[in-house]
């Protein structure tokens, strides 16, 4: 009897987890449940330790609520339970119940530890842009060349957050999450990021790439992201981490172009700021 | 019984000052301990309501109801006024009405310390909450106070700072009290093994606000000289980090985590027995998960800034050792359940909020455990993931547990019962609530939602939607908590001085209501061994 209540809390538990583990495919609303999986090798990698620590807690849990849920059931006063007082020790138990966790701590940590030393190796990379942080708004720079470019939020995201704005936000494309200068990188490439801030800490964060990193003022911080070939397309984010008033209305977009698109847009942005430059150095005379 | 007759001899000493002096001179434990609990209950709605105010902007997207400078201080002052002037006055109040009834002595060691750790407090919030009325508004650089962002504060600055130092002061005050009480004023022959695990938790509690509250004091000090006296501790432009100020902060603010939470371990440990009818299971090694615990909480700080960019090492020292924090936690879960085991289970007021707080506590352990792995954490790091880990270790957490032992202790201060079925009630739309508030956050921060912002993407308005429905059923069920006390106060029925058939421990060997002055000559080894049937 009490074996079937046992289980079948655990069955109902389990559901309630599946739905929580069920992945996030939905673009909005109530299936919005879990992390996505994202684009690069990283965040892969990252989502799969999340939901292997998530499966662990589900068995444990399946566990520690299943004798909770029995105990309840099981030993009720009004069902005539008459205690056991003398039941207060036992070292057998305790070693038991000491040890496991401590073994299934190590099996959580190993696979941790490897992707953590993944993350932190950023050798090899094959682009550098050096991203710098303002209230309230992100730059980018492309090192080794002089393409350099200001992310603010977009125009009609900026005018409908406005206080009692009037404007619906759900007819606003992207609310929030808009930006009238993307960042653009190319897939298939280690990029890497130098990331830091000119007045106070902000944090760089897009959920698509597995992580996010501070953005710290005299600080610089390494992150690279490698977007996989086949997943170029546009990428949204946030600053996450508090950065005064507003915080909330930094996005950070991402287009992630095939190589060879993206040395196009590098090179007719490098024309571009050839030619803004050009009228005060060079004649006329070359057009 | 011989307690009645010592309780008769107790009349004449009985004598107190009358009216507000009673109050503002008061030298009592029980009198300072109301007060504390007074306050923290006055704090608690205050707190609530911006909880409020920041659940009501955040019910749909767009902005309806504030401004973006008012909602980042709603949020700062919320856990603020929560932490400092909700939870632990709470657990000081507790502790002062408790421990000198479960160590048989007749009051505090030290009685006008204590008048003054709590009197700090009622000056400390003005100046906090006066905070709202000045010029440039609340501090909104969030409770943590992070520089660069925290020295951009207006007039509310260097209130916020004095705030802090006094808080921090009355709390050293208050742990200082606790510790020398604990230390010298227990009945001969309660050693330090026969306490009840609430003392027990508040010892350690004690030592961790000693340690840690001058950490705080001194980060918070170096705030104030880099803002007016030109010294550079967390300004790069003068040589200075401001990851510093992140470190020395969580050196306080991680053990400050198992401050409020410890003595919730303790009530459990007093509840569950009670009501399951039979002693703790493995009380000696409850003791000392609880100092593991306490021994731990110094060396995991760290996991509180995974992104701020520490070493490989940093930060593979910083997740074993947060994961090893779940070894002696999770010996705690064992052994309630244990204690319930082939027990005789009733459900009265304190034992459901007991309960609930083993079930979901268990789930907030559940998300620190994830939290605690790094590079899930590069994408939990402020989420609302966070928001709702640390939402229910302290909400059905820590708060649940002093509702519990208000419901658990009250017919004892006052000597009258309460109304068990409207508590009942408090209960369950608590417990259902604090989930419909809080479970949707971890699909949030999951999805991507910072924490901290005022509006959000349209993605997220689902579940906001039904969060903030949550919240406001959560924050008027607990309107029920004070109709009820005063209620009881007021018209109880006349409880025993045993009201739960299962209590054991000094405090339910005097009568009810308590004398003023609660054992004025120590329990004798009998009434002894029989409390200390854990």
């Amino acid at each position: 009897m009490t074996r079937t209540m046992q289980k079948s809390g655990a069955a109902l538990l389990g559901c309630a987890f599946a739905l929580l583990a069920m992945p996030a495919h939905a673009a909005s609303g109530w299936g919005l449940l879990n992390m996505p999986e994202g684009v690069t090798e990283l965040s892969r990698k990252i989502y799969d330790l999340h939901m292997m620590i998530f499966w662990w807690c589900v068995a444990i849990g399946i566990f520690v609520f299943g004798w909770m849920i029995w105990a309840i059931v099981a030993f009720r006063k009004s069902k005539g339970a008459v205690a056991n007082t003398a039941m207060v020790h036992s070292t057998k138990a305790e070693i038991v119940w000491t040890l496991i966790p401590v073994v299934i701590l190590v099996a959580m940590s190993v696979p941790s530890a490897r992707v953590l030393i993944d993350i932190e190796d950023a050798r090899n990379t094959e682009l550098t842009v050096r991203v710098t942080a303002y209230q309230w708004k992100w730059q980018y720079q492309y090192l080794g060349t002089d393409v350099s470019l200001y992310s603010t939020l977009a125009h009609e995201s900026n005018t409908a957050r406005q206080l009692q704005s009037g404007i619906d936000p759900e007819t606003v494309p992207n609310y929030l999450l808009d930006v009238d200068h993307p960042l653009v990188v190319p897939a298939g490439t280690k990029v890497r990021l130098l990331i830091t801030a000119q007045d106070v800490i902000h944090a760089w964060w897009v959920p698509d790439f597995g992580m996010k990193k501070d953005a710290i003022p005299g600080l610089i911080n390494e992150m690279w992201i490698k977007v996989d070939t086949d997943k170029t397309g546009r990428y949204r984010g946030q600053c996450a981490e508090l950065c005064g008033r507003d915080h909330g209305f930094m996005p950070i977009v991402v287009d992630v172009l095939s190589k060879g698109d993206f040395e196009a847009w590098l090179a007719a942005q490098q024309a571009a700021v050839k030619q803004a430059a050009a009228p005060k150095t060079a004649a006329p005379s070359i057009s | 019984m011989a307690t009645h007759a010592q309780a008769a001899a107790h009349d004449d000493h009985d004598h107190k000052p009358q009216g507000w002096r009673r109050w503002v001179f008061s030298t009592n434990h029980k009198d300072i301990g109301t007060m504390y609990l007074v306050f923290a209950c006055t704090m608690f709605f205050v707190g609530g309501t911006m909880a409020l105010v920041i659940r009501a902007e955040l019910f749909q997207p767009g902005l309806q109801f504030v401004d973006p400078q008012f909602f980042n201080s709603m949020t700062a002052m919320h856990a603020l006024v929560m932490i400092f002037g909700a939870i632990m006055p709470a657990w000081v109040g507790l502790a002062n009405w408790m421990i000198p009834m479960q160590i048989g002595a007749p009051d505090m060691a030290l009685p006008r310390l204590n008048n003054l750790s709590f009197w700090i407090l009622p000056f400390a919030f003005t100046l906090l909450l006066g905070t709202l009325f000045v010029p440039g508004g609340a501090p909104a650089g969030g409770w943590t106070m992070y520089p660069p962002l925290a020295l951009q504060g207006g007039d509310s600055f260097p209130m916020l700072i004095f705030a802090i130092h006094l808080m921090g002061a009355s709390s050293i005050l208050g742990a200082i009290n606790v510790v020398v009480t604990i230390m010298n004023m227990r009945a001969p022959g309660m050693n330090l093994l026969k306490m009840p695990l609430f003392v027990w938790t508040w010892l350690i509690t004690a030592y961790l606000l000693v340690a840690v509250m001058p950490v705080l004091a001194g980060a918070v000090t170096m705030l104030l000289t880099d803002h007016f006296f030109g010294t550079s501790f967390f300004a790069a432009s003068g040589g200075g980090d401001p990851v510093m100020f992140q470190h020395i902060f969580w050196f306080f603010g991680h053990p400050e985590v198992y401050i409020m939470i410890l003595p919730a371990f303790g009530v459990v440990s007093e509840i569950i027995p009670t009501f399951s009818r039979k002693p703790l299971f493995g009380y000696e090694s409850m003791v000392y998960a609880t100092a593991a615990i306490g021994f731990l909480s110094f060396i995991v700080w760290a996991h509180h800034m995974f992104t701020v960019g520490m070493p490989l090492a940093g930060q593979l020292f910083f997740m074993l050792a947060t994961m090893l924090i779940s070894v002696p936690t999770g010996v705690k879960i064992f052994n309630w359940c244990a204690t319930m085991t082939r027990g005789s289970l009733s459900f009265e007021p304190p034992m459901l909020f007991a309960l609930a707080f083993l079930f979901l506590f268990t789930i907030g352990g559940f998300s620190g455990l994830m939290l605690a792995i790094v590079p899930a954490d590069f994408q939990y790091q402020d989420s609302y993931f966070v928001v709702a880990h640390f939402h229910y270790v302290l909400v059905p957490g820590s708060l649940f547990a002093i509702v519990g032992a208000v419901y658990y202790w009250l017919p004892k201060w006052v000597g009258r019962m309460y109304d068990q079925k409207l508590a009942t009630w408090h209960f369950w739309l608590s417990a259902i609530f604090v989930n419909v508030l809080f479970f949707p956050q971890h699909f949030l921060g999951l999805a991507g939602m910072p924490r901290r912002i005022p509006d959000y993407a349209t993605q997220f308005a689902d579940w906001n939607m039904v969060s903030s429905i949550g919240a406001f059923g959560f924050g008027f069920s607990q309107l029920l908590l004070p109709y009820i006390v005063i209620k009881c106060v007021k018209a109880g029925s006349k409880a025993a001085d045993r009201p739960w058939d299962g209590a054991h421990g000094l405090e339910w060997e005097l009568p009810s209501p308590a004398p003023f002055h609660s054992w004025e000559s120590p329990p004798s080894a009998a009434i002894i061994a029989r409390g200390a049937e854990h």
